[in-house]
């Protein structure tokens, strides 16, 4: 079995940071054998929650990287945080078309259907931090 | 780098790129608006081609123009959408039911013939 890639973490403040870190997962899920398909909801994952981050916290990070996935599988592990003002109600903020005002509701919805695993911390005051994997069909 | 826009006779065909920000889709929006009124133009072709993702921003921004550029008199159809950037679109939950869409150039350009009645 060949080596890892580095995880890859970015200073996420701006719309091109955004671009930036999509553009990252897509190269480090191509090196690891995802499938075009597959880098594409990864991207498009990471292009979400990279924006969540500018939209409502203004600054934050973004890490990407190779984990583990089972069965000799490999997954993609993306972790955004920040340390913004949180969201009250994260069961309504997971639901379908319910947005702060900002965006059309989907972020955090629709970047859970895009990928495997989808966890998310939040604290009012203190920040948001969401991990999420996919497994990599090849 | 902004999105760039060629005339074509009543069309405008704007070429967006792979790596679009947030901001370059607003200024995609704004351009195209002012370029519909300094040529009169009656249709409008997005080529999306070379984009590898469409997120919520890029969607609502290309559903935005799509409304206002009718609004101004002229009809636009987005084409050129790649099968993993359509299938990641579902996935998300993004439906483009109000925004015309072709599978190519030409597809976009005949089709614009139809709407607009010329050609």
């Amino acid at each position: 079995m060949t080596a890892r890639p580095d995880p890859v973490r970015l200073d996420i403040a701006t719309d091109g940071d955004i671009v930036l870190a999509r553009q990252s997962g897509r190269e480090l899920a191509g090196q690891v054998g995802c499938s075009p398909a597959d880098a594409t909801l990864i991207a498009t994952a990471i292009s979400e929650v990279a924006r969540n981050i500018v939209s409502y916290a203004g600054s934050g990070e973004v890490r990407i990287e190779v984990v583990d996935g089972g069965n000799g599988r490999n997954a993609i592990e993306v972790t955004a945080r920040d340390e913004g003002p949180g969201i009250a109600d994260l069961a309504l903020a997971m639901q379908d078309g319910w947005s702060s005002g900002r965006g059309l509701g989907l972020g955090l919805p629709g970047s859970r259907r895009l990928m495997d695993e989808f966890e998310i911390d939040s604290r009012v005051g203190k920040g948001t931090c969401v991990v999420m994997r996919k497994w990599c069909t090849t | 780098m902004a999105v760039p826009i060629l005339k074509q006779g009543p069309y405008l065909i704007a070429t967006v790129q792979a790596a679009m920000t947030d901001s370059e889709a607003i200024g995609l929006r704004d351009d195209l608006m002012h370029k519909i009124g300094a040529y009169r133009s009656r249709g409008v072709i997005v080529d999306v081609t070379s984009l590898d993702v469409m997120d919520s921003f890029a969607a609502r921004s290309l559903r935005s123009i799509a409304q206002m550029t009718l609004l101004r008199g002229a009809d636009t159809v987005v084409v050129g959408m790649q099968p993993e950037v359509a299938f990641a679109m579902v996935q998300l939950g993004l439906g483009f039911e109000d925004v015309h869409t072709a599978l190519d150039l030409e597809e976009g350009l005949e089709f614009l013939d139809l709407l607009t009645g010329t050609g």
